[in-house]
């Protein structure tokens, strides 16, 4: 099967781009939700301003759900959403929807991502605490296991494991890990006939990177212990039920903004990884566009990925022999040594209580692997063409455009979409709609399923946020362990450089009269905290204080935070492209707070153009993908702070404090 | 321009808690361009300055990784402050001692308002200094406690910090969870001072908190410390034993003579700043360790802690023997 991810805007535009792929021969839908329907707020809740349909489609109720759907035959679709924290929200929306175009649930064909896990580790749009949440994960598997027999109520997503930073063996582990709780806590509410079923409809989704022999042992890696599993843990009779099934994006991490072209030849070759071996090969693959690592792909873009699979699939031999690898001693050496590892990895796991209770020692073991990942690049152990190697280029027609190469969102959009969620609301039966949330609260005090409150509650019209706004107030809302503070720290790799930046970290400390300190905040919905982990982590070990918040933070909350902390200098991280509008209100509550004069440098997907805004708005500096080398980010950022204060006032410590 | 000190004094006599983070900034400040004004800014909110004790009730709390304390801390704020107190957060945290460098992660956990103005947190790196406490954390306090109506330190570590923290705080909480038996090792074996209120956290893990709270109980009470109030409490909604939880920290101001606790740990401060940096001849110099505590015993009680160690240094500079 092949699709793209996509989905922006507004439901109505997002409805006319699926219309357009699948008549150019794509054969499923992927849904990409816009960050406030995947953290469960309503776009007219303080957090969601400038997320408004920017990562993907706002689906704020049924009537959103129909707009996006419409004319689109739910009975013969295969649907892929990501989406998790609110998971059974939108697969409510969903059967609903399908239900009033005169289609059955039980014909619903598709995928709900629906892995907390991986939220908590690596992409951040959780919702609820980990207890609760794998609650809601194993309602929904025990109720589409009768009810929406078809579909794929998880999908174990070890792909965002390899996005934060996993080495093959983490990866293979932690996912395997977070199979076992969602399988455990599964049985503890289906009947043990049932398990071979439940079994079958677990999915996997995962990652490819451009190391792809090691990739693709990976993958029989995967198959042959999830075999194992389901025999032995589960009492799984029936092999096909036993079968490792796994769709597959492939890496985005090894993607380079520097000579972006450069990604066409990895995208192909992390899709050999996933597809050259017939015993372990993808059931659905995604081709993420070449300029990602740039922005949001435009339609071009997507269908220059889409062309990527339809020549490897329909040109080359590929599909035609059985495994080419049956037989191969390197090959099976090489999945022996992951399955091995991964093994020893689920062990320790385990005996932290399992991966609900193992949450911040993953978390920990990624920031550090990904740590370790920047540091061979930095250093030239690993090669990545065109940015730490091979960078001359001549320049590019591909991105010499004016709009730099990505399509961007209407800021109206988030206008109308708050305005037309209001309208909902204002025409709905409030009083069914009360009713509905009042009996999900119940459910949700209680052990009964949670899908079919959550199901009459779509049917009467309520909204993601309210339907999330009731499950918090029943669950208490919860942050992230951030793992920073649990990742070792720099000291068996001391190099010069690193040497060079704390003794000027001291110096530039002394002048100040105390230790340089940095706040790093991830201001918006965005959970994608790797970039931001790292540079907290970096600045620590050359020698800064550094105040880490994690992600989901008010522009308010952090200005709060740079006055109360009295820090030096702010380091905002954005990667959802809603810089445009937070970065200018950070900017805003800064001065508010009378710290207008406190550097703000910024990390994230930043196009040139907006590059030049941000500095013109006075933001000291932008990093993008192409500063890879976070060492000298770290002296740029101490030289900033190091001017800052030598224009002030030479008697006084801080500049706020004679500038009241 | 230099720091205005006398204005920054006069806000915190006035309880204008937005001062806080200017205040903060003056006193993590190690340039000897800004001692004098740090010496000045304390003495002038130091009990012979405002007339009386500042009115803050400096609570302690402390225990290991891990025992909920940030959770913790976040639900105390929100009752403290529906009781309509101001509140300053020292939340202190173990710095990495090789760079010098320091990840503050508390601040991530505890849950505030950031348009409530009658909230500060501060986040401050230990440093190289043993017992738990950063430089300028005491100072900090004594500042800070001339305006808010509650001024909470946080530190991390079971043995020693609450030994340091007990001579700024006029309360100290140490905050332990269930099944962890380290507490009742440490008391028992007197590792740990006894504190004046003990917090079993995780509650909602209903038999093992109970069971731990009357464990606790029952060493305290063999042990003679009747007076501890030990409270289990859960931070989860439904957040249970909060309310508990602040009137024993109440009871247990009411029930001590603050100023007498402060007095001992003013001297008891400014010596140990005195011995820290001069040393046993320093203390030789004043005749040894416990001629010297009489001899600061004897001093104005009202005085701040900078002030009495340089009188301890004019004293030993005199002191005909050296």
């Amino acid at each position: 099967m092949m699709r793209t991810y996509a989905g922006h805007s507004t439901a109505a535009k997002s409805n006319e781009l699926y219309r357009r792929n699948l008549a150019k021969g794509q054969t499923g839908l992927s849904i990409a939700f816009d960050l406030p329907t995947q953290t469960g707020y309503d776009a007219d809740h303080e957090l969601a301003r400038g997320e408004v349909g920017k990562v993907g489609v706002p689906v704020a109720h049924k009537g959103d759900m129909a707009a996006l759907l419409d004319g689109i035959p739910l009975d013969k679709m295969n649907t892929s959403m990501t989406i998790n924290a609110t998971a059974a929200w939108l697969l409510a929306l969903y059967i609903v929807t399908a239900e009033e175009t005169g289609v059955d649930q039980a014909q619903l064909q598709g995928t709900t991502q629906n892995d907390i896990i991986k939220e908590y580790l690596s992409r951040g749009t959780y919702a609820f605490p980990p207890g609760p949440s794998m609650r809601l994960i194993a309602d929904m598997v025990a109720y589409t296991v009768e009810e929406v027999p078809k579909w794929n109520p998880i999908n174990i997503c070890s792909y965002h494991l390899q996005e934060a930073g996993a080495t093959p063996v983490q990866e293979i582990a932690y996912a395997m890990s977070t199979a076992i709780a969602v399988l455990d806590e599964v049985r503890a509410r289906v009947p043990q006939e049932l398990m071979g079923r439940v079994f079958s409809r677990i999915s996997f989704f995962v990652n490819a990177g451009v190391r792809f022999i090691e990739e693709h042992a990976k993958l029989r890696a995967m198959g042959r212990l999830w075999d194992e599993l389901g025999r032995e843990r589960y009492g799984v009779q029936d092999a096909k039920q036993r079968r490792f099934r796994y769709g597959v994006q492939v890496n985005s991490l090894g993607l380079t903004e520097a000579q972006p072209e450069n990604n066409v030849q990895r995208i192909v070759l992390e899709a050999l990884a996933v597809t050259l071996g017939r015993d372990a090969r993808a059931r659905a693959l995604q081709l993420p566009a070449w300029n990602e690592a740039l922005g949001l792909p435009r339609p071009w873009d997507q269908q220059w990925s889409l062309r990527l699979q339809q020549v490897l699939a329909y040109e080359t031999d590929l599909l035609e022999y059985p495994d080419i690898f049956e037989g191969s001693v390197v090959m099976d050496g090489l999945v022996a040594e992951l399955v091995d590892g991964a093994r020893r990895e689920m062990a320790i796991v385990a005996e932290h209580g399992g991966a609900v209770d193992a949450v911040p020692y993953m978390k920990a073991a990624l920031v550090e692997s990904h740590r370790e990942r920047i540091r061979r690049i930095e250093s030239g152990e690993l090669t990545v063409v065109g940015q730490n190697r091979f960078i001359e280029t001549e320049p590019s027609p591909l991105t010499a455009d004016n709009d730099g190469g990505i399509m961007t969102v209407d800021p109206e959009v988030e206008q109308q979409q708050r305005e037309a969620v209001a309208a909902w609301r204002a025409e709905r039966d409030q009083a069914a709609v009360d009713a509905a949330l009042a009996e999900v609260a119940r459910v949700a005090a209680s052990d009964e399923n949670i899908m079919p409150a959550t199901i009459a509650a779509a049917r009467a019209g309520a909204t993601t946020g309210e339907w999330a706004q009731t499950l918090r107030d029943a669950f208490g809302s919860y942050r992230g362990p951030t793992g920073v503070g649990e990742a070792a720290g720099a000291g068996v790799d001391d190099d010069a450089a690193l040497e060079q930046i704390r003794d000027e970290v001291e110096r530039v400390s002394e002048g100040l009269g105390r230790r340089l300190k940095i706040l790093v905040g991830k201001p918006g919905l965005d959970g994608h905290s790797n970039g931001a982990e790292q540079i907290a982590v970096a600045a620590r070990d050359a020698g800064m204080e550094v105040v880490y918040e994690g992600i989901r933070l008010t522009p308010a909350q952090i200005a709060a935070s740079a006055l109360q902390e009295g820090v030096h200098v702010v380091g905002l991280s954005i990667l959802s492209g809603s810089h445009r509008e937070l970065i200018p209100d950070v900017m805003a509550a800064l001065r508010e707070a009378g710290i207008g004069e406190v550097p703000v440098v910024v990390g994230g997907i930043i196009p040139p153009a907006d590059e030049r805004a941000l500095r013109a708005a006075g933001i000291a500096a932008v990093y993008t993908p192409k500063d890879f080398n976070i060492t000298q980010i770290m002296r740029d950022i101490v030289g900033i702070v190091a001017r800052g204060s030598a224009s002030d006032s030479e008697n006084s410590p801080e500049g706020s404090l004679s500038r009241r | 321009m230099a720091v205005d000190v006398e204005a920054l004094a006069a806000r915190l006599r006035d309880g204008d808690v937005t001062v806080a983070p200017q205040v903060l900034n003056l006193v993590e400040s190690r340039a000897p361009r800004d001692q004098a004004a740090i010496a000045a800014l304390l003495a002038a909110v130091a009990p012979s300055a405002l007339g009386r004790e500042a009115p803050a009730h400096v609570v302690g709390i402390t225990g290991p990784p891990g025992a909920g304390k940030s959770t913790l801390l976040s639900a105390l704020l929100q009752g403290w402050r529906e009781r309509g107190r101001s509140v300053a957060v020292l939340a202190v945290d173990p710095s990495s001692k090789r760079s010098g460098g320091a990840l503050l992660g508390d601040r991530a956990r505890i849950a505030f308002d950031p348009a409530d103005r009658e909230v500060f947190i501060r986040s401050m790196a230990a440093g190289e200094r043993l017992g738990g406490l950063a430089p300028a954390t005491r100072a900090a306090a004594h500042a800070l406690a001339a305006a808010f109506d509650v001024v909470v330190i946080e530190t991390v570590g079971v043995g020693q910090s609450e030994t340091e923290i007990a001579e700024v705080a006029d309360t100290v909480a140490v905050v332990v969870q269930p099944g962890s038996g380290d507490a009742l090792q440490f008391i028992k074996s007197g590792i740990m001072e006894i504190p004046d209120v003990l917090i079993v956290t995780k509650a909602d893990l209903g038999q093992v908190a109970l069971r731990a709270r009357r464990d606790l109980h029952a060493a305290l009470r063999s042990l003679g410390a009747r007076e501890t109030a030990v409270v289990a409490v859960s931070s989860l909604p439904p957040a249970q034993g909060i309310d508990r939880l602040l009137d024993a920290l109440d009871a247990h101001r009411a029930a001590t003579d603050v100023a007498r606790r402060r007095l001992e740990a003013r001297r008891l401060h400014a010596l140990a700043d005195f011995a820290e940096e001069h040393g046993a001849r320093g203390l030789r110099a004043l005749g040894g360790r416990r001629a010297a505590e009489k001899w600061l015993a004897a001093q104005q009680p009202g005085l701040d802690v900078p002030s009495l160690t340089r009188l301890l240094e004019q004293r030993a500079a005199a002191a005909p023997d050296r």
